[in-house]
């Protein structure tokens, strides 16, 4: 592991030793994720809206769904788009400034799980083919950071998409006219749960937390979706994993989205 | 990306792949090493359509300094496209998914270079994708690896990268641009052979349980193929009878 302080390899050794004992920092069990808190409807303004807490990591992700031009190449569809940003009060080591690549990391692994699995049905966001088509865009912000921050905004970005509203559009004289009080459920086909593991040692954890997360040796990010295949994996840090630790890896990620994914569906039901 | 439709044939009955491969087969490969003068290490690699450039500088002062790490080198990565190197023009900046792919391509390289002999100082990387045309990740970072030998910088292994995914119904190795953009999964992996350790490895698309392991499997068949590509291109600028050592 390059770039750790001193801190950072006193807590490693800490980490590794609770390791072999199967404890951890937190005393959560190796295959455990953190306590997960999901409410939706906070932003009033927003089409659709979450804040998550997973341990003391918090988000608040917001959908906003509005006509826009269609992708050249797909003009039978909508428009999808994830944006991700960890804000300067999150953490004392977040800056202001143009996105470093772990932040356009997080933001591309959080669109390509919802995007991959096809939780939206972006066929039905078409107002003219190759016109004008609805788009719905999925920001999220980490308002505080203790780390994981993919499965956090993920499971954010996901439950503000599914309580999200769409507004009706209808075109006249080429233009999309908003009509008035006329908003429908949005078209979901999927719930896409992402699970964060990490490897310290041989030790494989569910959703580190900060103190864990700066001693990974290497880190992996599977989505599932609601029948239990994997849509999307992304292998991050500065080491690898055995064929025989990332098949592990699958079924964790299966079991544990399972569970998830019932939270997240409990949560959204209320906002619908 | 997202746009998968099903109009193109991928596989015929006879189980051919729409660019007249087998399901297990690769793209042809050629990589030369030491094609630079200027720096410390280079490679080109030809991987079907994908015609790439790597070179490698260093390890040398770092700048700017405060990126500099008392304990062990730094490794950085730059993974670039060409405008003219896709159908319509690439914009000439970094896009995201370009400063994305360096990432990882860094975190793929970083464990088998020996950077802790180099504290204070920078090796950069520098991968020019001339012409895309499907796998350019895997493929640059075959030539990085390359690269990275040429310039003589101590390594446990070469990394060696191939994709596996699924079109048609159907595990394929080594998917192709056509196939990326109508196929159902594209998987890029990244290995080293000698120590069994996976370090590139991402998925787009949809996979089972059970696919998702055959998948990484057949990957890795394609990976020990170009491994061997590797070596031979190595083999070739410094033993140039090409001879086995």
């Amino acid at each position: 592991m390059a770039n750790l302080s001193i801190i950072d390899k006193l807590k490693r050794s800490k980490i590794l030793d609770l390791l072999q004992e199967g404890k951890r920092i937190d005393d959560r069990a190796l295959d455990e994720p953190r306590p997960l808190v999901i409410d939706t409807g906070v932003i009033p303004h927003a089409n659709g809206s979450a804040r998550v807490r997973l341990g003391d990591t918090e988000i608040v992700s917001g959908i906003k769904v509005q006509p826009d031009r269609p992708f050249p190449d797909m003009g039978d569809k909508g428009i999808f788009m994830c944006t991700a940003e960890i804000l300067p009060l999150a953490h004392p080591s977040a800056e202001t400034g143009p996105p470093q690549p772990d932040v356009i990391e997080l933001a591309r692994v959080v669109d390509r799980g919802i995007r991959e699995s096809g939780m939206i049905d972006l066929s039905q966001f078409v107002l003219e083919k190759d016109k004008s088509v609805i788009g719905l865009f999925a920001d999220s912000v980490v308002t505080d950071h203790d780390g994981n921050l993919f499965d956090a905004c993920s499971y954010a970005a996901v439950a503000a998409i599914i309580t999200s509203k769409i507004p009706k559009w209808e075109m006249k004289d080429d233009i999309p006219v908003l009509i008035e009080n006329q908003e429908s459920d949005a078209p979901i086909t999927t719930i896409p749960i992402s699970v964060t593991m990490g490897r310290i040692g041989e030790f494989i954890i569910v959703d580190p937390n900060i103190d864990e997360w700066g001693c990974l040796d290497a880190r992996i990010t599977i989505t599932t979706n609601s029948d239990g295949n994997i849509v999307a994996l992304q292998k991050g840090g500065s080491d690898g994993f055995t064929l025989e630790q990332l098949v592990k890896c699958s079924e964790l990620s299966i079991t544990i989205g399972k569970k998830i994914r019932e939270i997240v569906k409990q949560a959204t039901e209320g906002g619908k | 990306m997202g746009g998968r439709e099903a109009n193109v044939v991928l596989l015929d009955e006879n189980g051919i792949r729409s660019d007249g491969r087998k399901v297990n087969e690769t793209r042809k490969v050629t990589i030369k090493a030491g094609v630079l003068k200027n720096a410390s290490g280079s490679a080109y690699i030809e991987f079907g359509g994908n015609k790439i450039l790597a070179g490698v500088f260093g390890p040398r002062d770092v700048h700017p300094k405060h990126m500099s790490n008392p304990d062990t080198g730094i490794l950085r990565v730059r993974y670039h496209m060409e405008p003219f190197s896709v159908g319509e023009r690439k914009k000439p900046a970094p896009s995201r998914r370009e400063i994305e792919i360096s990432k990882v391509i860094k975190e793929a390289l970083e464990p088998a270079v020996m950077l802790e002999k180099f504290p204070r100082t920078a090796v950069d990387v520098y991968l020019e994708i001339l012409q895309a045309d499907g796998g350019t990740r895997c493929a640059a970072l075959d030539a990085a690896s390359v690269a990275l030998a040429d310039a003589g910088i101590p390594m446990r292994d070469l990394v060696c990268a191939c994709a596996s995914g699924k079109a048609a119904d159907t595990l394929i190795l080594d998917v192709n641009n056509e196939e990326d953009q109508a196929g159902q999964a594209d998987m890029p992996i990244g290995y080293m052979p000698n120590l069994g350790k996976i370090t590139l490895l991402q998925l787009d698309g949809v996979l089972t349980a059970d696919e998702y392991k055959k998948c990484i499997e057949l990957g890795l068949e394609g990976c020990k193929q170009v491994y061997e590509i590797q070596k031979n291109a190595l083999r070739e600028k410094y033993f140039s009878s090409g001879d086995k050592d």
